[in-house]
């Protein structure tokens, strides 16, 4: 894990061990080490009082997770909520039960949601324990590689 | 006569996927089933040909919400296969780790997830817009158990500064100056926590249970004791699988563990607390007398209050360690591989943690078992939903919902972080 000073966070959530829910983790080990500087790499399993407590001072805010929501494996989305909450149905189920949306609105409700905050969902497809990624959820890892890059870079 | 059918099928959560079944025929709970996805079964099979100093390392991936838990019951056991002991420093600040993690993960519990349950709301999002102040205050407490596990595991989430022997490197004093005063101030805001939480309506149901815990002679447990019970028990963890059995049960693929000729104990919180009151510090001592609570709870619904005393405990421990704190001359007992077989059971902040590996003579891993605390509450979560359910049959179904995700909750398995693990089906026969 790498971590940097800065007021900009990358956060990938997930379970390192259970099949796609390692996307979020996949996608901090593809960024570890080549990002701008300022910018903080963080990963965590993904409770929302951990996701909060990250999210304090920090002025912009990515968020890499896996959902369900029955779209196909790999399945991308990117979710602007500095503004708005989400709409139930947008993320589908959070592979955590209380984990990225409840952070967010929890953060937005006590004041502490930064300035800017974009969540990545990676549509996943199997969580069995020990299993890698399947090959549609690695393939959106490297895509969201890509656009965190050029977010970070703009 | 109607009947219904509390079906509740779902998973969410990593650390845990969970059903739950609670069949209700002519106005009584007939059973209550619940099955758990155990992901150290996996583990145990991973460790098998893995050197011993691996474990700790390994097992921390577990529980996301628990790696100390996981790391220190492996530790410890492999300590007792080769034979040597760390005391001193070394196991002060064993305990100090532990009292991060008691105080991240009761924090989380308290919180987010249980307190919700009982001011009305339907999760944490809901109770934030009225209680911002609790959360912001849950907030303090679990940057100070970051900090903790930062300071000593090496990092926050699935610490690797810890192993077999002690550390691969140990703070110096002065590196504990910063934390001692967040600690000051999360101390205050664990007592503030109690407070809060005893000012909730707890249900008034009790029940005759069997508790078991550590107990060691000088100190509330966290590394170290005898497994004992209100029952009689009073064991060595070499004793454990003399004592304790784990069955198969038809409704999940889980095994659930029982005492031996007796059947179903609990624990985690309570069961600590009502065999190791007297352990307390002063202060958490007063802090759960305030708070209502006498030296012996057995009503599972006030655990919300025993997990904000010990979280208490755990800010008034970690001080009291670092100010004695002194660097010890080396970071860990120097050990050699050897065959053996190694117990050991240590308090994780859901209960008893028992752990058990055979060693090879080049000090790989021949056998691992592993039983996490969830796992022995099985028994006693299906026992309370028989039982103290029953009253609230007259609640519409979705308050009746909640009243079984609360009374699961009361026992912080790993599944409850789903806030909405359960879906209510009713069957009217």
């Amino acid at each position: 894990m790498t971590e940097t000073s800065g007021r900009c966070l990358v956060l990938c959530i997930g379970h390192p061990d259970r099949g796609d829910d390692a996307a979020g983790r996949a996608v901090a080990r593809r960024l570890n080490g080549t990002l701008p500087a300022g910018v903080t790499l963080v990963e965590e399993d993904g409770d929302a009082l951990s996701i909060l407590v990250r999210l304090e001072g920090v002025q912009t805010a990515f968020l890499v997770d896996a959902c369900v929501s029955g779209a196909p494996a790999g399945t991308i989305r990117r979710l602007d909520v500095s503004r708005a909450p989400l709409p139930k149905d947008a993320f589908g189920i959070s592979t955590h039960g209380l984990g990225v949306v409840e952070a967010i609105e929890i953060a937005r409700t006590v004041g502490r949601l930064p300035h800017r905050c974009v969540i990545y969902a990676i549509e996943g497809a199997s969580f069995e324990i020990g299993e890698p990624l399947s090959p549609g959820v690695a393939q959106a890892v490297e895509e969201v590689v890509g656009c965190l890059r050029t977010e970070l870079e703009g | 006569m109607a009947s219904r059918t509390i079906k509740v099928d779902y998973l969410s959560r990593v650390e845990g996927e969970a059903a739950l079944k609670v069949v209700v025929r002519n106005g009584e709970v007939k059973s209550a089933a619940l099955s758990i996805f155990e992901p150290p079964r996996f583990f145990e099979a991973l460790l098998r040909g893995r050197a011993f100093s691996e474990a700790p390392d390994i097992t921390a991936r577990i529980c996301g919400i628990c790696p100390v838990a996981y790391q220190m019951s492996a530790v410890h056991a492999m300590e007792h296969a080769l034979g040597i002991s760390v005391g001193g420093q070394l196991r002060d600040l064993r305990r100090l780790l532990y009292c991060g993690e008691w105080i991240e993960s009761h924090t989380l519990h308290v919180h987010m997830l249980h307190a919700p349950d009982f001011l009305g709301y339907d999760g944490a999002i809901d109770m934030a817009r009225d209680h911002g102040e609790a959360v912001t205050r849950g907030l303090a407490l679990k940057k100070v158990g970051n900090e903790i596990i930062a300071l000593l595991g090496g990092r926050e989430i699935h610490p690797i500064n810890v192993r077999v022997g002690g550390f691969y490197r140990v703070p110096t004093r002065k590196d504990f100056a910063r934390l001692a005063e967040s600690l000051k101030r999360a101390r205050e805001a664990a007592l503030e926590s109690v407070q809060w939480v005893a000012s909730f309506d707890f249900p008034e149901r009790v029940r005759d249970y069997t508790f078991v815990a550590l107990r060691h002679p000088d100190e509330y447990p966290f590394n170290e004791g005898r497994i004992v019970s209100n029952r009689g028990l009073d064991i060595a963890a070499p004793e454990y699988d003399d004592h304790f059995e784990e069955t198969h049960v038809a409704h999940t693929t889980a095994l659930q563990s029982r005492l031996r000729g007796s059947g179903s104990y609990l624990v985690g919180p309570l069961a600590r607390y009502n065999l190791n009151f007297d352990k307390l510090s002063p202060l958490a001592q007063q802090s759960a007398r305030e708070a209502g609570l006498d030296a012996i709870c057995t009503n599972p619904y006030r655990s919300i209050v025993v997990r904000a005393v010990e979280a208490l405990y755990a800010c008034d421990e970690a001080l009291r360690i670092i100010d004695a704190y002194e660097e010890p001359d080396r970071p860990a007992v120097p050990l050699e591989p050897r065959a053996g077989v190694g117990f050991a059971a240590t308090e994780a902040p859901r209960g008893l943690l028992y752990h058990r590996y055979r060693l090879e003579q080049d000090g790989s891993i021949a056998e691992a078992r592993i039983i996490p605390p969830t796992s022995q509450n099985q028994q006693c979560i299906e026992e309370d939903l028989v039982s103290h359910i029953g009253g609230f049959l007259d609640l519409p179904d979705e308050a009746l919902q909640h009243r079984c995700e609360q009374t699961v909750r009361n026992y912080d398995p790993c599944i409850s972080c789903a806030t909405h693990f359960l879906r209510l089906e009713i069957d009217r026969a």
